[in-house]
């Protein structure tokens, strides 16, 4: 009996359709634009300006308070201006755009492959270099990882959790990062354990990835105090509640953090990033992403530096595709449509994937037959039709009394209702607006 | 060529759930049923469940499109499922202008009324089977035997319940499971309508909480008479074997609309229509309960919708 | 004969038996309420719109008769008439105000705006702006999802379907502000009505620069300042690429209007004007 978490869930067809494919090195773009807010929390300040001279993993963005993460050079070149530019967020924000030129590498950054396991840096010492490395949550989340590193005083984590399970349909990156730097991950994992002095880790990677769990299993054997945990295919596993739940059997209470039950959650990206950081001294400019699709002629996991436009790496997998309907950035239940392929690759893009427009369209949406399906399949025990209505007739105190802000955003509700009803879309808003509404009465 | 892209927000991928796939599901658990009501009552049984079809269907169809002004959407499957549940619940003999009116409360009264499907409080087949039981008693009472006993039908006999409430002898314990005693058309095969639960749970159309909770709160109530007083009325297996009680478990309490949101709601509502159906059946006037039952618990399902939640991530505290 | 005597009798001792506990209770637990705030929301419209900032007709009724002044209460509904009644009832003056009405600032139709995406998702406009910037070039304009015209209890604004904006019906509008709140682009202002109903405004909050601006939408404000320059009244200021309008200090002079080269500045009810061919012959003359 595989463990897994036990409040609602679904089960989307899976479509790993770049599974297998080995990370292929997207080329190097002739211009790239990097957004200085790629993470939860304050906007990078740039500290570049038109002319300057950068080199890759030269800083040029500078963390804004404690909630804010470093943005690195992903290129070699000149600093073509700061201006205005439209990036996953839907909106134009501020982005360093650099005009590429040759691949020179800051001198500190470590290029070479050879695995290096000892480290011998104390735990502020880590996290020091987590922070200065600009590493955030690699998973799609981007919350900045030294924060979750630096727990409130009085709460201590018992036990750290990777995040292998990458239980989003289509999306590969995770998986193939698992096979080809196994071992690298397993030492940012012993890194982040000292970094939050807990002795237990566990590895979490779904059952449809049974080759990395074998090589994994093996690995854990020369690494103690990490184990390596199988999870049952169930979406949303990866979801951090979830996996903490399937893992060590604890829910987080509402409306409190992980680390109050003893967890801290790091994906697999992101633990890789920490182990180049510490090691390598690498600091994040680029990470992988799927490009998939049903109609794309060659599905591919791509290594692309931060700021490449999307069109590029639509070109290594084969070109758009001629009926395209929709580009997503990220994975088909939580991932964000974009309106063009202008758009840059930043530090949360797990994937881009392209849904044919005989696909793309939703379905006409008709009145709430009741048959709870919705509710059924919450993974957080709310009951997502009523927050809809809620939403509408924008009865807030009764929303925050049924939790709309307990919500995780993973789409399970509007997949599964039979009458097309855009579950989410509301609860989103009513969630906001119930957020609002708390932060101003706490104020 | 380029389309200009599509921009919504997330999910963007979809499980195919559709009501008509649900609604046919229905239609599809409930062909056991007919089956064996074919074969139990005959061409009647035929004539009746069509008939009745076709009486929801344009009902449906003429008050959406001419009364209401709404888009009418009798493709949903809807109507057809309240036809041919209405017509399980009346006697093969009906003279078919009597299903008509039946129908026409169904639908216009049961479900036009409150704005459609998804608005109604009540459900349609049982307002239908309530207002013919309460205008025409004679007609709604009077079981012909099963085609096969006889030569000829039409001979009135006496259901299993009617026999219970006139204490007299009572058939055997098999013909009722297979479903040939007397009885409406749809409510004697408990083998057939189980059948169709195993399908319904199977596909995801229901949940198992109303069902279990109806039989299990009716067998249990009247285990616990049966224990004090042995007699036949109070005997849990009779009581689940006989009148509507199955068909009502699976098919009529799990009405979408007119049911609860919440598993706990979904167990509060099964358990009092238990309740209330072996309170009917033994001290009240009527042979059959679960009709009222069902109708009196769907008034509570708003109150009951109010009042319970669903299980809530992070309520407990394990490991 | 005795079976109704009975009854009647005993369905008069109930009758009252009741009325007289009924009586008890309500001279028990009643309350003395000041008999001119049933006087003065009497003078209200009753549309319980919350355009006055209060809860209801009744909320607004009693906060003025419990306050001392006539200062910061105003019912855009009823308007100036309305105020003066209540006055006269709490034997106060009452200020005189401007009538203001709902302007909607954004003029990029789907000719002006040419559309660059589909939008595909729940038509609330709320939940598009969380999502994007919206299915044009230009991410400050007009979604067209309509959000303005549900808050409308007054029927008085309507998406125009052809250029998919919404228009604000001049009688109807009552000011109340709900609208404003609405929008989540901040599009729609509150502002002086004028003679005649007449106003100018910029229509267009496009704070990108102009270059960018004009790009997305033929009718955009890019913030050339050239009706600033001619302005007489100093009542124009730009920001962040966008020119305004201070409704206090415009005097409805119109001469910002033609000059702005991309016909940003709209002004409503006005005569229409002299041919420039006019006033070249005048010239030359």
């Amino acid at each position: 009996m595989l463990k897994t978490f036990r409040i609602g869930g679904i089960h989307p067809a899976e479509n790993k359709l770049s599974a297998g494919k080995k990370i292929v090195n997207a080329a190097l773009p002739a211009q790239v634009m990097i957004p200085l807010a790629q993470h939860i929390g304050a906007p990078c300040q740039p500290i570049v300006k038109k002319g300057d001279k950068v080199k890759v993993g030269t800083l040029i963005g500078k963390s804004v308070g404690f909630v804010s993460a470093n943005i690195h050079s992903s290129v070699s070149g000149t600093v073509n201006k700061i201006d205005k530019v439209m990036d996953a967020s839907g909106y134009k924000r501020d982005a360093v755009i650099i005009d590429v030129d040759g691949d020179e590498w800051e001198p500190t950054i470590d290029k070479s492959d050879t695995l290096k396991r000892e480290c011998n840096l104390s735990s502020k010492e880590i996290i020091e270099k987590i922070a200065g490395a600009g590493i955030v949550g690699m998973g799609g989340a981007t919350f900045p990882t030294h924060v979750k590193l630096t727990p409130p005083p009085g709460l201590k984590a018992d036990t750290l959790i990777i995040n292998g399970v990458e239980c989003e349909p289509y999306l590969t990156s995770d998986h193939e990062l698992m096979l080809e730097k196994a071992e690298e991950i397993f030492v940012g994992t012993e890194i982040l354990m000292k970094a939050v002095d807990v002795k237990k880790a566990v590895i979490g990677i779904e059952n449809n990835k049974k080759d990395a769990i074998a090589r994994f299993t093996e690995i854990s054997k020369s690494y103690p105090g990490i184990e390596v945990q199988p999870l049952k295919v169930k979406y949303p596993q990866g979801g951090e509640k979830q996996l903490i739940e399937a893992i060590t059997g604890r829910q987080v209470p509402s409306g409190a953090l992980p680390i109050s039950v003893g967890a801290i959650v790091q994906n697999v990206g992101t633990t890789f990033a920490v182990y180049e950081a510490v090691q390598k001294n690498k600091p994040l400019f680029e990470r992988i992403v799927t490009v998939t699709g049903k109609e794309v002629k060659n599905p591919c996991n791509v290594r692309a530096r931060i700021g490449t436009p999307i069109k590029n790496l639509i070109e290594i997998a084969g070109g758009l595709p001629d009926d395209t309907g929709k580009v997503i950035s990220g994975g088909p239940m939580m991932g964000k449509a974009l309106p063009n392929i202008d758009i840059p690759v930043s530090k949360g893009s797990s994937g881009i994937l392209i849904i044919p427009y005989s696909e793309a369209k939703r379905k006409a949406m008709k009145d709430c037959i009741r048959c709870a399906k919705c509710v059924n399949v919450c993974p957080m025990g709310l009951n997502p039709t009523l927050l809809m209505d809620l939403t509408e007739f924008q009865i807030w105190d009764r929303a925050e009394k049924q939790k709309i802000t307990d919500c995780i955003e993973c789409g399970s509700c509007s997949y599964t209702c039979p009458a097309n009803r855009p579950l989410l879309d509301y609860i989103r808003l009513g969630k906001g607006k119930v957020t609002g509404i708390v932060r101003a009465r706490k104020n | 060529m380029e389309n200009k892209l599509i921009v919504s927000p997330s999910p963007h991928i979809h499980s195919g759930d559709s009501i008509p796939k649900n609604m046919y599901g229905v239609l599809i658990a409930l062909i056991p049923a007919f089956l064996l009501s074919l074969y139990v009552f005959g061409l009647n049984a035929l004539i009746l469940t069509l008939a009745s079809i076709l009486f929801c269907v344009l009902f449906e169809y003429f008050i959406s499109k001419f009364l209401l002004k709404i888009q009418p959407t009798i493709n949903d499957g809807s109507a057809i499922i309240t036809g041919v549940l209405l017509a399980f619940n009346v006697p093969s003999n009906l003279p078919i202008w009597i299903l008509a009116i039946g129908a026409l409360a169904a639908i216009g009264i049961g479900k036009m009324s409150f704005g459609g499907l998804g608005k109604n409080i009540f459900n349609p087949a049982l307002v239908g089977r309530i207002f013919l039981l309460i205008s025409f008693p004679a007609q709604m009472t009077t079981w012909p035997a099963p085609v096969l006993e006889s030569a000829t039908d039409a001979i009135s006999s006496a259901t299993v319940l009617s026999q219970l409430n006139l204490s007299s002898a009572l058939p055997t314990l098999s013909s009722m499971f297979v479903g040939t005693e007397s009885g409406s058309l749809g409510e004697t095969s408990e083998i057939a309508l189980l059948l169709g639960l195993i399908y319904m749970l199977w596909k995801k159309i229901i949940t198992w909480h109303i069902p279990i909770s109806i039989l299990v709160t009716v067998a249990i109530f009247t285990a616990i008479l049966y224990i004090f007083d042995p007699q036949p009325q109070y005997n849990p297996i009779i009581h689940l074997a006989s009148g509507g009680l199955m068909l009502g478990a699976i098919f009529m309490a799990t009405d979408y609309v007119t049911s609860p949101l919440t598993k706990k709601g979904m167990v509060i509502y099964g358990f009092f229509i238990g309740i209330i159906t072996v309170c009917i059946r033994l001290w009240g006037a009527y042979p059959e309960g679960v009709s009222f039952a069902i109708v009196l618990m769907n008034g509570f399902t708003p109150l009951i919708n109010y009042y319970t939640t669903p299980k809530r991530f992070g309520e407990k505290q394990n490991g | 004969m005795n079976v109704i005597l009975t009854a009647v009798a005993v369905l008069c001792v109930i009758g009252a038996v009741s009325s007289a506990i009924l009586y008890i209770i309500s001279q028990r637990f009643k309350t003395i309420e000041d008999p001119r705030i049933e006087q003065v929301q009497e003078a209200l419209p009753a549309a319980n719109c919350g355009g006055c900032g209060f809860p209801g007709c009744n909320g607004f009724a009693s906060a003025i008769v419990k306050s001392d002044t006539m200062d910061g209460f105003y019912c855009p509904v009823g308007g100036q008439t309305t105020m003066d009644n209540i006055a006269r009832i709490l034997g106060r003056t009452a200020d005189v105000s401007t009538k203001k009405i709902a302007v909607v600032r954004c003029n990029g139709s789907c000719e002006h705006r040419p559309r660059t995406n589909i939008y595909d998702g729940a038509p609330n406009c709320a939940i598009a702006a969380t999502l994007y910037g919206g299915d044009t070039g230009c991410s400050f304009g007009c979604l067209g999802l309509g959000d303005c015209v549900d808050s409308c209890l007054f029927d008085a604004i309507h998406i125009n379907p052809e250029t998919m904006l919404p228009e604000v019906v001049e009688d109807k509008c009552t000011a109340c502000g709900a609208c404003v709140k609405a929008c989540p682009k901040n599009l729609i202002e509150l502002r002086k009505q004028g003679p005649k109903s007449r106003r100018i405004y910029v229509s267009c909050m496009n704070k990108d620069k102009g270059g960018v601006a004009r790009k997305s939408c033929e009718v955009a404000c890019i913030g050339c300042s050239k009706c600033q320059q001619v302005c007489p009244f100093d009542a124009i200021t730009i920001e962040n690429n966008l020119a305004y309008i201070i409704d206090d200090k415009c005097r409805l002079c119109r001469k910002c209007v033609p000059v702005c080269p991309t016909n940003s500045i709209l002004e409503l009810n006005f005569p229409p004007r002299k041919e420039p061919k006019e006033e070249t012959a005048k010239a030359e003359a």
